[in-house]
């Protein structure tokens, strides 16, 4: 029955939309066709123009009321050095296409109209111009050229990988993101600063990453449930994947890169506020004591009349996937924290490891029910195929 | 053909007789049914095959695309009436409520991506208008070979019966995306759609390089060897030479992607480890080890880019034509037009890995093609000056051809714009695979193309059927989708700054990415419109082939190129008696006092051509 009925308008609407056609063609004839075009010419011309101006007003427009929600604009300031970096390059890349928009958009429809067809009008016949032609290709070309030195410049400060001296735990921090259908495994190196080895053959319900028992750097190892990080110190995270193509992408602090099943990839960011100040700036106030961004004090959880937070005090950093790995992906979410460096020590301290928590004289822990010979030659086995290009452990 | 050695003066003047109709009566291959209409050889013929098979694609890909936006835009709003038609798809839960099935929202993004890329804006826009116009163009009587043409037709069809197929799956058809990464794609058991729904889609495509290739190698031959007598190089129409670039820029990069699919099928089916390495999935390890996923990448997107040209560079050719014909003046710096093809051609094999910047390539590797990605916007911007230089000082009408040629030009514009952002790869870090993507391949390409085409389908209706499509629809049709297409797409540049992913089924899990509800079902709405709009273009379409205003003269816009030249309902072999000579080049409009001067018109004495070399 609902199909009919929708069968049924949409031919009814075939029919009024065949009959309108009909009549303005015969009212063109009666009023005569060159008449009717010409007339047709300037309605349409004039509706170009107003596209035009519709089109700039709500451009503009549209911007300015989402430029809180956007990155790098309003509260959303970048979380990580290199951030701001790319927030530069971004808009100037912005600046510069958005003179360009605005100056062919006016010619484009500005032009149409003035050139419509009308009587007595008559085109100009010029075939080409060279020096116009040169103009606009230098001009681009140099354009481009800035762009293009300004934007590896900032590429290459930001992939550049830790420098080869650096000392993990005091010149920077390498952590482990692992993705996997559908979530994110995360491991910190403990104590020795140095993430032990990993063989995906090694994967199992006890044993997540693959770590390989056998490499001692593994037994400091952590897996805490959320990233925490210290403001101001260089991270380094050694991406992972254990199936399928996952990315590691940390929205407010630009991060983004994919996870390989079978090649480790990394990237490398210092974050710059803690969560708490990130709070402070979203919720600040201007010097009348109303608040600068209003969206951020609405209530966090309407749905509970009894919680008095506002959406500025619970929010939190976010790490999520950007690449298409099944039918979970838009639900890997991990909370991401900046702490300061002394409550980052803190933390730390309370961290277990997850061998000494869940492997140690257990069934898998290598060091069970097995002579010494056996234990040694599996030993040496599962180390040559761990697959480590961690740096600390290069170290 | 040219087997007359003296030329006399008069066929100088009014071409040359190659005795085509001397021994026909008919045509013996367009005696029956089938041979007419079905498997027909005529170029003109097989044009409509390739437009009326992607209008029906175009029609199920975007029917697809507002199912999806309807889970985007309204994730609450219960979709239980679609379960006549989707089935299981539909997961109505307790309460009644019905929501769209994880697997086959992906499966729709990824069919519709497909659809819309290859069997549409790739078959549908290269595939009609360059066998509608290589040979009218050019001055030819048909393809250089008719029937590898009419195999590269059903090639395409099968392809599409194929993949049309793969939606009635049990397990739905492929749902890891257009451009189908391993290892989602290469193991089977990753996803519902990556096992059956995957094959058939390989199957489907490698199939439709073949289409590819023998079209272009019709196309490329034909332009080559058939030009008729005077029709230099330089004085082609510029859709010739997109088309011929097109071609080319097929046949190189199409066998490319047949190659990475092979590698893919051996991955999926004997055990070999191209594209895998270290895989643990559903609770055990894969044997794979040693293979790259990045070579898949590579190799994908090495087709992937080019084919990004192969969709607009027909575009380009046909909205250079219309917006000349129809502003009454040359296209305005032919030879920059035909460079900056031929650079873009050029550049378009070394900028691939700006897909990959984010993939774990090597970041020195991605200095290179920052700089020829961003030098690709140099004859981009040739491109886009050239075509407003043209309108300038023209005497333009606003008919439905060049309303949606004027409306390209602004597409190209907006879309062109954000491709440089994304091509700086330090701006791509925080913008990959997020909206702003899916807002920059949508204008520039999506809808661009689509406005390519819809021009292409106005101006030339009465070359194809002997009629003309309903102005006032046409340009209604117009109005609608243009400023619709903004309202759909413009929005999701904001969405992607905010740093919001593509590719998510929604956004509730995240604070971050949760805050444009609003802006979303404004999208779905936006999109809904659109759609109705586009019926109206499809009843325009097929009301008018039987009942549209005849087509009266016979070069009905006062334009220069040799398919006007041909008579209304023209039969196979296209002009009955002699083929034309061409004696200049095809933009002669306001020359010398005269409206147009067609190209069959010999130079006067002391007139310099400016198709000239
Ligand atoms: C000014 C010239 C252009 C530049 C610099 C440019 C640059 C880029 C870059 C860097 C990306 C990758 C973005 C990412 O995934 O992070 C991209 C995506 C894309 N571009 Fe462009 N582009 C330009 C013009 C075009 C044109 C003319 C087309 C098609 C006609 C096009 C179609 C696409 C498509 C389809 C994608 C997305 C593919 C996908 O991931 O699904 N682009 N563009
Ligand atoms: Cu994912
Ligand atoms: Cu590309």
């Amino acid at each position: 029955m609902g199909s009919l009925i929708i069968i049924l308008s949409v031919f009814l609407l075939g029919v009024v939309l065949v009959q309108i056609g009909k009549v303005n063609e015969l009212s063109s004839a009666i009023r005569g066709e060159q008449e009717s075009e010409y007339s047709a010419n300037t309605t349409h011309a004039v509706f170009g123009l107003l596209f035009m101006v519709g089109f700039l007003v709500l451009v503009f427009g549209s911007f300015f009321y989402y430029k809180n929600s956007m990155l790098g604009y309003g509260p959303l300031t970048s979380a990580s050095k290199h951030g701001w970096d790319i927030d530069y390059i971004f808009n100037v890349t912005m600046v510069i296409t958005v003179i360009v928009f605005v100056i062919t958009h006016i010619a484009l429809f500005v032009y149409a109209f003035q050139y419509r067809n009308r009587p007595g009008h008559v085109a100009k016949f010029i075939p080409h111009d060279n020096r116009l032609e040169i103009i606009w290709m230098v001009i681009p070309s140099i354009v481009m050229a800035i762009l293009v030195v300004g934007g590896l410049n900032v590429w290459n400060n930001t992939m550049i990988d830790i420098a080869a001296d650096a000392v993990p735990g005091k010149d920077f921090i390498e952590i482990e993101g692992n993705g996997q259908q559908f979530g994110w495994n995360l491991r910190y190196p403990g104590p020795d600063n140095r993430l032990g080895g990993t063989y995906f053959k090694k994967i199992s319900s006890s044993n997540p990453l693959g770590q390989v028992w056998e490499d001692p750097k593994n037994h400091d190892d952590f897996q805490p449930s959320n990233i925490v990080l210290p403001k101001g110190m260089q991270v380094r995270v050694r991406i992972t994947s254990r199936d399928v193509l996952h990315n590691f992408y940390l929205p407010h602090h630009k991060v983004k890169m994919d996870a390989v099943p079978g090649m480790p990839t990394h990237f490398v960011f210092t974050p710059t506020i803690t969560t708490a100040e990130y709070r402070e700036q979203l919720g600040e106030l201007d010097s009348k004591g109303n608040p600068l961004y209003p969206e951020w004090h609405t209530p966090a959880d309407p749905s509970d009349p009894e919680n008095k937070l506002k959406r500025y005090e619970v929010f939190g950093f976010e790490l999520a996937c950007a690449e298409l790995c099944g039918n979970g992906h838009f639900s890997m979410r991990k909370e991401v924290t900046i702490v300061t460096p002394e409550e980052y020590e803190k933390w730390l301290g309370e961290q277990t490891s997850y061998y000494e928590a869940n492997i140690k004289g257990k069934e898998e822990d290598v060091k069970i029910g097995k002579t010494e010979v056996e234990a040694e030659s599996e030993n040496k086995l599962s180390l040559e195929n761990a697959k480590d290009q961690s740096i600390s452990n290069i170290n | 053909m040219a087997n007359i050695d003296i030329v006399t003066q008069e066929e100088l003047a009014h071409g040359h007789d190659d005795h085509h109709d001397d021994d026909h009566h008919g045509d013996k291959f367009q005696s029956g049914f089938f041979s007419r209409y079905v498997f027909s050889m005529d170029h003109k013929t097989i044009a409509k095959q390739f437009l009326i098979t992607g209008i029906i694609w175009a029609i199920i890909g975007a029917a697809m695309s507002i199912v999806f936006r309807l889970q985007l835009g309204f994730p609450e709003e219960s979709i239980a009436w679609l379960k006549p038609i989707l089935g299981k798809w539909i997961v109505v839960d307790d309460a009644g409520i019905g929501s769209l099935d994880q697997d086959f929202y992906y499966a729709l993004v990824t069919m519709h991506g497909t659809i819309l890329v290859f069997f549409v804006l790739t078959a549908g826009l290269s595939g009609t208008f360059s066998n509608l116009l290589i040979p009218l163009h050019i001055g030819a009587r048909d393809m250089a070979s008719p029937m590898l043409n009419m195999f590269s037709y059903w090639f395409f069809f099968l392809a599409g019966t194929i993949m049309f197929a793969s939606l009635f799956l049990s397990t739905g058809p492929f749902a890891g995306g257009w451009t189908a990464y391993p290892p989602l794609s290469a193991v089977q058991s990753s996803m519902s759609g990556s096992g059956a729904g995957m094959t058939l889609w390989t199957v489907s495509l490698v199939l439709f390089v073949v289409s590819v290739l023998l079209g272009g190698m019709n196309y490329i031959t034909t332009v080559i060897n058939m030009r008729t007598k005077g029709m230099t190089m330089w004085r082609l129409p510029l859709p010739i030479w997109a088309f011929l670039v097109t071609a080319i820029l097929g046949l190189l990069s199409f066998p490319v992607l047949a190659s990475a699919f092979f590698l893919m099928i051996f991955d999926r089916s004997f055990g070999t480890s191209f594209y895998l390495s270290e895989i643990f999935i559903n609770n055990a390890p894969l044997e794979n080890v040693g293979g790259s996923p990045i070579l898949y990448q590579h190799l994908f997107w090495f087709l992937g880019h080019p084919e990004v040209y192969i969709i607009i560079l027909p575009a380009f050719g046909i909205v250079s034509e219309v917006l000349s014909v129809h502003s009454r003046k040359p296209i305005f710096g032919y030879k920059a037009m035909v460079m900056s093809i031929l650079a873009i051609a050029v550049l378009a094999f070394i900028v691939w890995a700006h897909h990959m910047f984010m993939s774990g390539i090597n970041p020195f590797i991605a200095n290179i093609f920052v700089l020829f990605t961003l030098i690709i916007a140099v004859p981009s911007a040739v491109k886009v000056f050239n075509w407003i230089a043209t309108l300038y000082g023209g005497n333009i009408r606003f008919n439905s051809a060049n309303l949606f040629a004027i409306g390209f030009v602004s597409l190209f514009i907006s879309g062109g714009l954000t491709g440089i952002f994304l091509g700086n790869s330090a701006i791509d870090i925080p913008l990959h695979d997020t909206y702003f993507v899916v807002a920059h391949f949508h204008i520039v390409m999506g809808v661009a193309a689509f406005f390519g085409m819809f021009a292409g389908i106005y101006h030339w209706f009465p070359r194809m059927y002997g009629r003309f499509m309903n102005e006032t629809l046409g340009r209604l049709h117009f109005w609608g989708t243009m400023i619709g297409a903004y309202a759909i797409f413009w929005p999701m540049h904001y969405m992607g700054m905010a740093g919001v992913p593509r590719r998510y089924y929604n956004f509730t899990a995240f604070e971050s990415f949760n805050q444009f509800a609003a802006m979303n079902q404004f999208i779905t709405i936006a999109a809904i419109v659109v759609f109705a709009l586009q019926i109206v273009f499809v009843i325009n379409f097929f009301y008018s082939i039987f009942n549209g205003r005849k087509q009266k003269k016979m070069n009905p816009y006062g334009a220069n190129t040799l398919e006007w030249t041909a008579p209304v309902n023209a039969g196979h072999g296209n002009w009955p008696g002699a083929i034309p000579h061409v004696h200049r080049w095809a933009y002669d409009y306001g020359k010398d006092g005269q409206e147009f001067i067609p190209q069959t018109v010999p130079l006067k004495p002391g007139e310099k051509d400016m198709g000239a070399h």
